[in-house]
């Protein structure tokens, strides 16, 4: 068995144990007596049950984690959401802060306006609040973080890649900010401003329920930051090739390191 | 083409980009992307070459085989083509789905081919009006994100370049005639691939148009122009895709461009099979 904090990796077929005391979990299958894994990744072991944790795989949520996502269905009371997990994730309508910032109750006005919050194609900043029984995840977007993304580029990228940090949210010092998603979706955007002003920025809603909503306080990217925005979308893609684990330090140092090439080399 | 939905805000963020001449990628409205193109890597076909550009992945296998020449032109080889779009490359290509376009895509390069006159077909005729060299081009689109008919008509270039045919020779007189096949099989000629032509796409974005339009961007453009543009930058074909609409003096500055782009992009293909180690069978 591996020490303890330096991870075991597996290939498929690789002996993970011979020692029959052991329950299988997933990722493992059992032949002549001893237990093999059936992908590629790390061992875990909870107790006596062994697991292999996939290396690539579908992202997997868990409780409290970053996702960015893609919003492809408007229900009546909920939204679902394309998080890159095996199933669509689910975003109700009550887990969002609604407009204004006050809390109130939900009344059925906000049912029926229910597009005008979130439409189909909408991309979304939220935290994962609960794992149902089937996998699929419950979103929730209660905190001024979160919230309907506006300018910027989407980079989409293996969800392993992501390390799970105490801080998703980083505004880099080149200018942009970036959204390191745990399910392996990126979003690079001009620096996102006080608090007070990105609340105005997210949420913006018309008086007037029908009149189009949010476009009226978009601010037009410059030339500048769209350069950066660029060349940082293509320092992810070229780490994330390379497999190089993606957090803030990696991504300033990568950023760095290119400022010598064009943006589009 | 592309089915991807945008939110609003990534239409205008790119759509602004365009304006500004910077794309989401850095790149200006008439940059190509860097593609990178393999030639002779499967080693039992005729010729082969694999192209990827970002994340689209086509591979091109030719095959020539001895048939029978159309009746109407019984002094011509032939050259046909066939377009897989596997359901791996995309999941709308499950089922069926995928074969539509597959067969689209055939269609269009086989209209390319026979009105560009580029390969010289009477060279493939072995005895006029009853046997010939027949040329089956088959692509595989391994993955599919956008610029297919670019990526496609690369690729087939470069296996077409790649192909070897073995030589013939013909013995007897009148009905009576026989086919002997070398038996040195490194005896083989190539075709002349100098004249043929690749696509150019150019996809329009607000009011531009850009060259090579990443997946996303295909997703927000109205319409698309594909240009066929041979090594002398001279326009071979042109097809407009889609319900968007533009001015008179667009189109003629939209096919100067894609001429000079392809003649480009032509040249890079020749100087990748010129430098690529060939794999021999």
């Amino acid at each position: 068995m591996a020490l303890k904090g330096e991870p075991h990796y597996v290939a498929p077929g690789d002996v993970i144990t011979a020692n029959l005391g052991f329950m299988r979990g997933h990722g493992t299958y059992e032949s002549d007596g001893k237990l093999l894994a059936s992908v590629a990744g790390v061992v875990e072991r909870v107790n006596r049950l062994l697991c292999v944790h996939p290396l690539k795989s579908k992202y997997n949520g868990e409780i409290g984690d970053v996702v960015v996502g893609r919003i492809i269905e408007v229900q009546q009371k909920r939204w679902k959401v394309e998080t890159s997990s095996r199933l669509d994730s689910v975003l109700n309508l009550s887990s969002i802060n609604l407009p204004g910032g006050v809390l109130r109750r939900r009344s059925a006005e906000d049912e029926v306006m229910i597009r005008d919050y979130l439409k189909e194609g909408d991309l979304i900043s939220a935290e994962v609040q609960q794992v149902n029984s089937d996998g699929s995840l419950s979103l929730h977007t209660r905190s001024l973080k979160y919230g309907k993304l506006t300018e910027g580029t989407l980079v989409t990228v293996s969800p392993s890649l992501v390390k799970r940090c105490k801080n998703h949210f980083h505004n880099l010092l080149c200018g942009a900010s970036l959204i390191l998603g745990n399910n392996g979706y990126i979003w690079i955007s001009p620096i996102i401003l006080d608090d007070h002003q990105q609340e105005q920025m997210r949420f913006q809603l018309p008086s007037t329920p029908g009149s189009s909503s949010v476009k009226t306080v978009t601010h037009v990217a410059t030339i500048e930051e769209r350069e950066t925005i660029a060349r940082l979308r293509n320092c992810i893609l070229a780490l994330a090739q390379s497999r190089i684990l993606l957090y803030d330090t990696t991504v300033q140092y990568a950023y760095d390191a290119s400022l010598k090439y064009e943006v589009k080399e | 083409m592309a089915d991807r939905i945008l939110s609003d805000f990534e239409i205008s963020y790119i759509k602004q980009g365009v304006l500004a001449d910077m794309r989401s990628d850095g790149r200006s409205c008439r940059d190509y992307r860097s593609f990178e193109l393999r030639s002779g890597i499967v080693s039992n076909t005729s010729g082969s070459a694999e192209i990827k550009l970002e994340r689209t992945n086509i591979l091109v296998g030719v095959k020539a085989e001895i048939g029978q020449p159309n009746p109407l032109n019984p002094n011509k080889g032939r050259i046909e083509f066939f377009v897989d779009c596997s359901a791996l490359a995309s999941p709308k290509f499950e089922g069926r789905r995928g074969e539509d376009l597959g067969r689209n895509l055939a269609h269009r390069l086989s209209d390319l081919y026979e009105n560009s006159n580029c390969i010289d077909l009477e060279s493939l005729s072995i005895i006029p009006g009853q046997d010939c060299w027949i040329i089956y081009v088959d692509a595989l689109v391994l993955e599919y994100s956008g610029g297919v008919l670019d990526c496609l008509s690369i690729a087939v270039k470069g296996a077409l370049a790649n192909t070897k045919i073995p030589k013939l020779t013909v013995i007897g007189e009148g009905e009576e005639q026989e086919i002997e096949i070398s038996d040195n099989p490194f005896d083989s000629t190539s075709i002349d691939t100098n004249n043929v032509p690749v696509f150019v796409s150019l996809s329009l974005i607000g009011n531009q148009f850009i060259v090579d339009a990443s997946h996303e961007e295909e997703a927000c453009s109205l319409c698309q122009l594909s240009v066929g543009v041979n090594h002398k930058g001279s326009i071979c074909s042109i097809l407009k895709e889609g319900a968007g609409s533009f001015k008179h003096r667009q189109y003629n500055e939209a096919i100067s461009l894609a001429s000079e782009i392809g003649v480009s992009v032509i040249e890079k293909i020749t100087l990748t099979n010129n430098t690529a180690p060939e794999k021999m069978l």
